[in-house]
């Protein structure tokens, strides 16, 4: 493997890793905050693709679509979670499982009522629409690069509110210890809604801006929720910091495990995710 | 009145039918059993099956055999594991005298165990394992579609006469696309070509970066694929985007892009593939069959539809020559043996293992369709050595 092949699938690696992160970032949240097993995470994925490809079409302009879609994102996780989560809380786990489960099925029978089953796709946007010449005979997308600034920089804030703001130490605090913060006289409640909209706007922002990139069809967020959860295990559940290092951990692993050892490449996310249990039955960063 | 009137000429011209025919049973409609995608991913599949069956129903007076026909339509979802379960229940709850299905080789599987049973006659206007004609090889077992092998064999030819010396194949890891892989393989090969590399992507990934920037790291003459559905539009824009297609041609089986021209939105002007068909096939019976589709259901027919066409057209020739008489199986197991279609996808018959011998086209995109270029193979029939009838 010469450098510039390793150079090429390090970038990949790494585009591929931040992507992940967004989507695992919210989950991990919902999961580590609030207890809750978010099965549909994947599917509001989906969603989020889903809306900016109808809202590109009917807007004509895909940042707007974008500037659209994610209060509505917003919106959908907010009536998830008062309709259906709040009259759950209470219960054991297996009832979340079976709601967020129940969820999937809806919200993709859903999906095919109002867009169908075909395939679609967007265009890659102005002014990103453009291509870096890597090797003598690849080219990166510039709209490629765009995600990657993109997710580092949510990255950063959402380090940013859990680190500095008061907002942040509440989070962390309900995730070590949700009855002891509720004790102190946190209003739970409002905190829950709260996370829930933003994990969902997240996972659904990462569908909006990975869809120039991808091809939008029915069930494309369940092969990435499976991807996800081992994210957060890696990292630890709750943890952003987790989150960030196991998405960058599995996307290098997943590409690298591809092009090297391409008869166990499905395995290998797996095999790494026993070997920090192992080590680490808790997460790296838990 | 009115209605007793109507009822009394209808019964005379089922008389008249009785006479002519000799037969008891005329009365009594031919029942067509349907097993196919209503709901689900592959939906749009079965409703364009449906549709082209039942024009060319339609276009023979909506007869088959000169008596009426009773449609039992079931939703197959696509699920293997329902599929004995269905097809059992239109073989032996509904009594139908053929089954169309399915569209999906899992469930071909399961339905082809049933028809081995009950020796129901079933057509599939659709799934292309290999094995449905060739090693379960049944009598009364047809296929209208094609094989993965049959689809991907002559674009082996077509590489190596385009001086392509060195190819690189890339398919998911499961049966369809390493069978579509195999047939490019065994061409290319022949002809004196070498495949460099193998690509098998986990099923259903369809994330392929890493694998482009192999492909450009070995730098082949060509590459060969089969993806289809949302693979298919994402691998043909991932390699556009990488700004591989200009320096390695792609090149594919008709699937990679079928039914998804738009989504490539530009992608995959210049892309190669080989199929049975093409929406843009320069004859008359295509030509007829077309404009007669949009009118009938307001929409293109796709490769579906034609497949679905031919099975309808295939009915309507065997039950004319056994004059409507569904009793006398071996009859007509023979006559369904023997159709011969002026198909909108050209001249069609069937093999000793009863699948369709046909024309494969050389299919360029070009302006978002796919223009033929070249008939890729003529006639072509499939190995079927493991059939013996």
């Amino acid at each position: 493997m010469d450098l510039a092949f390793f150079g090429v699938q390090l970038l990949n690696g790494l585009q591929y890793g931040l992507l992940l992160f967004l989507i695992a970032s919210g989950l991990t949240l919902i999961f580590g905050i609030m207890g809750i097993i978010n099965l549909a995470h994947g599917a509001m994925y989906m969603i989020g693709a889903y809306l900016v490809y109808d809202l590109t079409l009917r807007l004509g302009n895909f940042w707007l679509a974008i500037a659209v879609a994610i209060p509505i994102a917003v919106v959908l996780g907010l009536i998830i979670e008062r309709l259906f989560l709040d009259t759950l809380y209470k219960r054991d786990h297996l009832y979340q499982v079976l709601l967020t489960f129940g969820l999937i099925l809806v919200i993709n029978e859903a999906q095919r009522i109002i867009w169908g089953g075909d395939v679609h796709s967007v265009a890659v946007p102005a002014p990103f629409d453009a291509s870096l010449q890597l090797t003598d005979n690849l080219q990166y997308s510039v709209y490629r690069l765009f995600v990657m600034g993109v997710c580092l920089a949510l990255a950063g804030v959402i380090y940013w509110v859990i680190r500095h703001t008061r907002l942040g130490i509440i989070i962390r605090a309900g995730a070590v210890n949700r009855d002891m913060v509720e004790g102190l006289g946190i209003n739970v409640r409002t905190l829950f809604t709260l996370i829930f909209s933003v994990g969902v706007a997240l996972t659904a922002f990462a569908g909006m801006i990975a869809a120039p990139l991808t091809s939008i069809t029915p069930g494309m967020g369940d092969s990435i929720l499976i991807t996800c959860f081992v994210v957060v295990v890696i990292g630890g559940i709750g943890s952003i910091k987790g989150a960030f290092w196991g998405a960058i951990l599995i996307g290098m692993a997943e590409t690298f495990g591809s092009v090297l050892i391409p008869s166990i490449a499905s395995m290998v996310i797996y095999l790494i995710m026993a070997a920090v249990l192992l080590v680490k039955p808790r997460g790296l960063f838990a | 009145m009115k209605k007793i009137v109507k009822q009394a000429a209808l019964a005379s011209l089922a008389g008249i039918t009785l006479v002519t025919s000799g037969m008891t049973v005329a009365a009594e409609p031919v029942k067509v059993g349907l097993m196919l995608p209503y709901s689900g991913t592959y939906t749009a599949l079965g409703e364009a099956i449906t549709n082209g069956l039942k024009l060319a129903i339609e276009q023979n007076g909506g007869q088959l055999g000169g008596r009426d026909v009773e449609y039992v339509q079931l939703d197959s979802e696509a699920n293997p594991s329902k599929a004995p379960q269905n097809m059992s229940r239109l073989v032996k709850g509904d009594n139908v005298d053929f089954v169309i299905g399915p569209v999906h080789s899992g469930v071909a599987m399961g339905m082809l165990r049933v028809a081995k049973q009950s020796g129901a006659i079933t057509i599939i206007p659709n799934a292309g394992l290999e094995a449905a004609t060739n090693q379960l090889c049944m009598p009364n077992v047809f296929r209208t579609s094609f094989s993965m092998w049959q689809n991907s064999f002559p674009m082996g030819k077509v590489a190596y006469d385009r001086g392509h010396r060195e190819v690189v194949t890339i398919t998911w890891d499961y049966a369809g696309g390493k069978e579509d892989v195999a047939g490019f393989k065994e061409a290319f090969e022949e002809e004196g070509g070498e495949i460099v590399e193998e690509i098998f992507v986990p099923f259903p990934d369809t994330e392929f970066q890493s694998y482009l920037a192999q492909i450009a790291s070995i730098a082949p003459d060509a590459v060969y694929t089969f993806f289809a559905g949302g693979g298919g539009v994402s691998f043909v824009r991932d390699y556009a985007a990488a700004g591989l297609k200009e320096s390695i041609p792609l090149m594919g089986s008709g699937f990679l892009t079928e039914g998804n021209i738009a989504a490539l939105d530009g992608a995959g002007e210049g892309v190669l593939t080989t199929m049975h068909y093409a929406e843009t096939l320069d004859s008359e019976e295509n030509q007829a069959f077309v404009s007669a589709y949009e009118d009938a259901y307001g929409v293109t027919p796709d490769t579906y539809s034609v497949q679905g066409y031919d099975t309808g057209a295939m009915l309507v020739q065997a039950l004319d020559k056994v004059e409507g008489n569904t009793e006398d199986q071996d009859a007509l197991i023979e006559a369904l043996a023997n159709v011969e279609l002026e198909s909108p996808r050209g001249l069609m018959s069937f093999s000793d293992s009863h699948h369709p011998i046909q024309n494969v086209y050389l299919r360029e995109i070009r302006d978002g369709k796919h223009e033929v270029v070249d008939i890729a193979s003529e006639q072509l029939e499939v190995p079927d050595d493991a059939c013996k009838m």
